[in-house]
């Protein structure tokens, strides 16, 4: 369990952040810039001093103002990436990754030749970090923050100096660390699709503060999160098993309320996967349909309506999931939509293509 | 004129690349001490040490000599006390001319290195932080490495600067020959005595192509550890 309650001011901005979350697992940090996330990062690592508060990391204090308890940085066996990689331009890659082994402190959870063969790291040992791409600079810091053998690892938008392309390069290497290792890691980010991909716990930051925090699919239900990624992007989360596959590509997956089928090349039975149905894409009925090209049809209760300007959001339940849909508000009115109204949500098999990922290698 | 250089000259040049190389040996600790503390410390007094250790910049030079002869002469307070407690005797010594020498190009140094010092990025010092690397040992394994361009620009102007000091050295040290007649005090010497115009000519041509051959060694050394380090001079 990571518990942090803290409160820091600087200048105009005032930080007043409490969260707990649970451990092992990747805790999504998420808010706009300037919403005080690295702030946060940097006072639970020790690089700032809160002006009142405490951090603890399954039960160790770090950090308690009130009892004078204040853990040096370079003691609390926390690993950070930085957003700008930060490595040592006097070391090559090697001496890169060995500077913090060689410091280590306490068991060693994971060897050199692990971290290099876990990033991909082979090639290069002996080059220097200005011969190096941004990914390849941010793969090795992450190399670097493993070998300290830290307890937990702070990711600072780790991805956000680099391009499309090599965030796409550098997203698989997350992806198996969170699988492989047992270290909890505090992923900041402010690009939903990352925390979508590697979120198990999501604390959401604004001005500072604590909006809300719990798993993606509770928060892709509420309206803070909505707020926070738009309109567009609005839809539930949901996580399921893949039950089977076809030739096509394509996925079934068991909800409460029946079977769905979603575009997911690459998917094994047995996988769990975690998947966006954006609020846009969902089409509601008032009966089940037949003859259109939709391969997604499931029964459920209106649950809850909202409006604003974009019109109205239908949360409609299904059998312990949920999904949302955005209509318009004269679609409201001629469906005589209300909390409690059986209804058919539909929407396409194609329709989660990029918004759609595996949680784990399955069995 | 006669070349190779004359043994007088040959003992000039020798005793000169002696004390620049001792000034710069003795002035390095306390430069990087200077230069950390200026560059990294927020402590009463700061502006007054800067103006200190700038002040050789400014002063002549025979009165910084005549400060220290009167420190650290045979009968001055620090004078006394070295050569009672401990022998040392430093006015009218070679050691005396490489302190002098010391003195005059400090601020060459300190400048050096706190500009090298002001260039690392603090960032990667929070970075060594959180790989578990304590205040001294980050300090020698990540900035010192980072500073190095800087400390060598800043040794090798420094000892450049050192081969011509001349008027803390002449009245610190005198004019001893062998024992504190470096080139530019041989040059001035030569000039004084009858017939020595051909001599004085090879000193000062000796004297303009060292300062030039010290000033070319620290740009490309301060450019090679610059490409050394990926950064583009």
């Amino acid at each position: 369990m990571l518990e942090v309650d803290v409160r820091h001011r600087r200048g105009p901005f005032a930080l007043e952040a409490r969260f707990a979350a649970p451990t092992p697992g990747v805790i999504a940090l998420f808010g706009r810039s300037g919403s005080g996330k690295t702030t946060l990062v940097n006072l639970i690592s020790g690089l700032l001093q809160a002006d009142a508060g405490r951090v603890s990391l399954d039960g160790e204090v770090l950090a308690d103002r009130a009892r004078g308890i204040d853990v040096p940085v370079e003691s609390r066996r926390i690993g950070y990436v930085f957003q700008e990689a930060r490595l040592f331009p006097h070391l090559s890659v090697e001496g890169n990754l060995r500077y913090g082994q060689r410091r280590a402190r306490g068991a060693q959870v994971i060897g050199f030749g692990e971290v290099v063969e876990l990033l991909g790291l082979a090639g290069g040992l002996a080059r220097r970090p200005h011969q190096l791409s941004g990914g390849e600079r941010q793969r090795v810091a992450l190399g670097r923050a493993l070998l300290a053998q830290p307890r937990l690892l702070l990711l600072d938008e780790p991805l956000a100096a680099l391009d499309l392309a090599r965030r796409r390069e550098v997203l698989p290497y997350l992806d198996a660390l969170r699988e492989r290792l047992r270290i909890p890691i505090v992923y900041v980010s402010h690009q939903f699709e990352e925390v979508l991909r590697l979120a198990t716990h999501l604390v959401l930051l604004d001005g500072g503060r604590v909006l809300a925090q719990g798993t993606v699919s509770e928060l892709s239900l509420r309206p803070e999160l909505q707020a926070i990624v738009g309109a567009e992007f609005t839809g539930a989360v949901l996580e399921a098993d893949v039950a089977g596959t076809d030739a096509e590509g394509n996925a079934r997956l068991e909800l409460g309320a029946g079977t769905i089928v979603v575009r997911l090349p690459g998917a094994r039975p047995g996988t769990r996967v975690r998947l966006q149905v954006l609020a846009r894409d969902v089409i509601l009925a008032l009966q089940a349909v037949e003859g259109l090209s939709v391969r997604n049809a499931l029964p459920g209760t209106v649950r809850a309506l909202s409006t604003d300007a974009e019109g109205v959001l239908v949360e409609v339940e299904l059998g312990g999931a949920a999904v949302l849909a955005r209509i318009t508000v004269a679609a409201q009115r001629a469906l005589g939509l209300a909390p409690g109204l059986p209804v058919w949500a539909l929407f396409k098999a194609v329709s989660t293509g990029g918004h759609a990922f595996a949680l784990g290698r399955g069995p | 004129m006669a070349w190779p250089l004359s043994a007088p000259e040959l003992e000039a040049l020798r005793l000169s690349l002696a004390v620049a190389l001792r000034s710069v040996l003795f002035s390095l600790p306390p430069a990087l001490l200077a230069a950390w503390m200026l560059t990294r410390l927020r402590f009463p007094g700061r502006t007054l040490l800067d103006a200190f250790v700038h002040l050789p910049l400014v002063l002549p030079p025979v009165a910084v000599g005549y400060v220290l002869l009167v420190l650290l002469g045979a009968r001055g307070p620090l004078g006394s006390f070295l050569l009672e407690h401990f022998g040392i005797r430093l006015a009218f010594t070679t050691a005396g001319a490489a302190l002098a020498t010391a003195v005059m190009t400090f601020p060459l140094m300190v400048r050096a290195i706190r500009l090298a010092l002001e260039n690392v990025d603090p960032g990667l010092e929070q970075a060594a932080r959180t790989l578990g690397a304590r205040p001294l040992d980050r300090f020698c394994s990540v900035t010192l490495p980072l500073m190095l361009p800087g400390i060598l620009a800043g040794l090798v102007t420094a000892f450049a600067a050192g081969l011509g000091e001349f008027g803390a050295v002449i009245t610190f040290a005198a004019n001893v020959p062998g024992v504190t007649r470096t080139l530019p005090l041989a040059l001035y010497t030569a000039m004084q005595s009858p017939g020595g115009e051909a001599m004085a000519l090879r000193l000062a041509i000796l004297s303009f192509a060292l300062g030039l051959l010290g000033l070319l060694c620290a740009e490309l050394l301060v450019r090679r550890t610059r490409r050394r380090l990926g950064w583009h001079a």
